[in-house]
């Protein structure tokens, strides 16, 4: 995990260089709404739009963890999953109305995430990532279990949401233009939250964790405890976009808690780059509209999918927003 | 509730705990000479299990598949280490990890395109058909087989590593590698081999399988799980971990199935949260 080479390189309060790169990191919250309010007139589809909206806060909660703590977790898709299926179990079995039941999935998305945090962030470096994926199969094997309140196999429906109440206006939520927006505010909400997070000191220990776990343990931080928390909140963000699909969907497949939408959740972020905040939008962008694309030529459209990460993998593990800032933007 | 099914329950738990044993020791193996979780490890227990149905189709005799699909596989796995994992080294330990799950997406993909999507039964040798009375109960005689083939393969495997040149080599390489360059060892022939060797015994594990379950490319899925939380309540790259660990894991799944059939694979992992809170670094693990 500790690179002392790496540490030495790069050194985690630089200075940002001007130009382009500053410009992006100063104004990168409303540079993004902006660029979500244009999404759904750019892309094919509205229900595609919608799609890159989630998975592309599921993506920026995920890189919290991922890129900034440098902890590569297979686990969360048991928050994306918790918050999906609380938000539904709430207004389909108990009739609560959505913005409570958003609340809930959030809530609950981020108590899991903090139990699960609390048991994994006690292990080191590869451990991890086999303990996270191991603890997300346990959350998986429980809902498939208790079918009376999930659904089982057959995944959770009748809940749908038709309507959104909001400062007295009724939104017609079947509309795909109304759902996009009203997603968005949760969507730039999230956006928000992550880049104050950044920008604060705790944004600037879990970087330095990153860089260097020693280190940072010998300037005094409490590794376990701000390990602990970036964990919580990324699982929390992550759940809020689990609520987000639910709401879209009005479903919640069972497959939402499997390690392999966790694996999903990792390709996107590494397919547009992590530690970079603009990365896992970019690349949940990327990896919908490749799977929209694909999966029109060939059901087997995974195969090219996986192709095209084991190359990112080998030759451009910075991702395409890492790669773009680091060659063409230096 | 009488003993004899008990032991029946107990017996089959030890059969499935073999298959969990060889696969975990394959990852464990793998884990500890090349500082590599591989990700794959579950595709290629599946890729494993398809290889000796397709020897054995092919054939006409299971015995072929069982012998011949480890040893494809496994050079299989020797091209995966030099052309894919190969130009990792040196890199962060994560990007093995995520080449192996990217690589895990192609073969059960691939699997699905050559064989198809659905499950295909793997008829079990007619030798090992039925059951034999031990005096205690009726046992099925394939998971005899089972236990008694996985029995070999630690024994030989153990031989290989305490008495050979070779094993010497791997035991030290896994120690100090700097030190076997050194000493003018060539150690990326070792883990080549080293590699090959853990995803051979990957895919004996999907062979002997196959009779006991059918065969499906989703598979794999449950059995990295399973190998995983098998590697962590041994701990990584411990082998007598890995045995003992599979054979618990093996037996507490099959005991939970009699007792509370819908608690079974659940119980496995509560048994690990157990184990990280008690012992962060497995039974048999040495701190980092």
């Amino acid at each position: 995990m500790t690179s002392p080479a790496l540490a030495v390189s790069s050194p985690v309060s630089a200075p940002k260089p001007a130009g382009f790169k500053s410009l992006m990191t100063k104004y990168r919250v409303p540079l993004s709404i902006l660029a979500l309010c244009l999404l759904p007139w750019l892309l094919p589809s509205k229900a595609l739009a919608v799609n890159v909206l989630i998975n592309g806060v599921v993506a920026v909660g995920y890189n919290l963890l991922f890129g900034y703590t440098g902890l590569l977790s297979f686990g969360h898709a048991a928050f994306v999953g918790t918050g999906a299926y609380i938000t539904g179990i709430a207004i389909g079995q108990f009739g609560v109305p959505w913005y409570l039941a958003v609340l809930m999935g959030v809530l609950g998305g981020g108590l899991l995430a903090f139990v699960m945090g609390a048991l994994s962030t006690r292990t080191r470096g590869i451990y991890f990532s086999m303990v996270t994926l191991a603890l997300a199969q346990l959350v998986y094997y429980v809902a498939l279990q208790t079918p009376s309140w999930t659904g089982g196999e057959n995944g959770l429906r009748g809940f749908t949401v038709n309507k959104i109440n909001l400062f007295g206006f009724d939104i017609n939520f079947l509309d795909p233009v109304n759902k996009y927006y009203v997603l968005m505010v949760f969507a730039a909400l999230a956006l928000w939250l992550v880049s104050r997070i950044l920008n604060s000191p705790f944004g600037a220990a879990i970087e330095a964790i990153r860089e260097n776990e020693r280190r940072a343990r010998t300037c005094g931080y409490n590794v376990e405890r701000t390990k602990l928390l970036s964990f919580t909140l990324s699982g929390t963000i992550c759940a809020l976009g689990g609520t987000m699909s639910a709401l879209h969907l009005a479903f919640v497949p069972l497959d939402s808690l499997h390690y392999l939408s966790s694996g999903m959740i990792v390709m996107m972020t590494l397919l547009g780059g992590a530690s970079s905040f603009f990365g896992p939008f970019i690349g949940a962008l990327v990896f919908l509209v490749m799977e929209d694309v694909f999966s029109l030529w060939t059901s087997h459209w995974q195969i090219i999918v996986g192709t095209i990460f084991v190359l990112f993998v080998l030759f451009l593990p910075k991702g395409i927003w890492g790669t773009f800032l680091t060659k063409v933007m230096r | 509730m009488d003993t004899e099914l008990i032991l029946m329950q107990l017996f089959s738990g030890v059969a499935l705990g073999a298959i969990l044993v060889i696969t975990a020791l394959g990852l464990s193996i793998i884990f500890g000479m090349l500082g590599v979780v591989n990700f794959a490890h579950g595709a290629l227990f599946m890729v494993g299990a398809y290889a000796g149905l397709w020897v054995a189709s092919l054939t006409g005799s299971f015995w072929w598949g069982l012998l011949v699909a480890p040893i494809m596989i496994g050079m299989f796995g020797m091209l995966i280490e030099y052309f894919l994992i190969r130009p990792l080294y040196g890199r962060s330990i994560d990007d093995p990890l995520l080449l192996t799950f990217g690589l895990s997406y192609i073969l059960v993909e691939g699997v699905r395109i050559v064989f198809g999507s659905d499950g295909i039964p793997f008829p079990t040798p007619t030798l090992l058909t039925g059951v034999v009375d031990l005096g205690v109960g009726f046992f099925p005689i394939y998971r005899i087989f089972v236990v008694g083939v996985v029995f070999l393969v630690v024994v030989l495997l153990w031989l290989g590593l305490e008495k050979t040149k070779f094993g010497l080599i791997v035991r030290a390489g896994a120690r100090d590698p700097t030190m076997m360059k050194v000493l003018g060892v060539d150690i990326s022939k070792v883990w080549l081999l080293v590699f090959g060797l853990g995803v051979g015994l990957a895919s004996l594990g999907g062979v002997l399988s196959g009779p006991m379950r059918s065969v499906n490319p989703e598979m794999g899925a449950l059995v990295l799980a399973e190998a995983f939380v098998v590697t962590v309540i041994g701990g990584l790259g411990s082998l007598v971990g890995s045995i003992i660990a599979g054979l618990l894991v093996g037996v507490v799944i099959s005991m939970t199935a009699l007792f509370a059939p819908e608690m079974a694979t659940i119980v496995m992992f509560a048994l690990m949260a157990i184990v990280l809170l008690i012992r962060p670094q497995g039974l048999f693990g040495k701190l980092a």
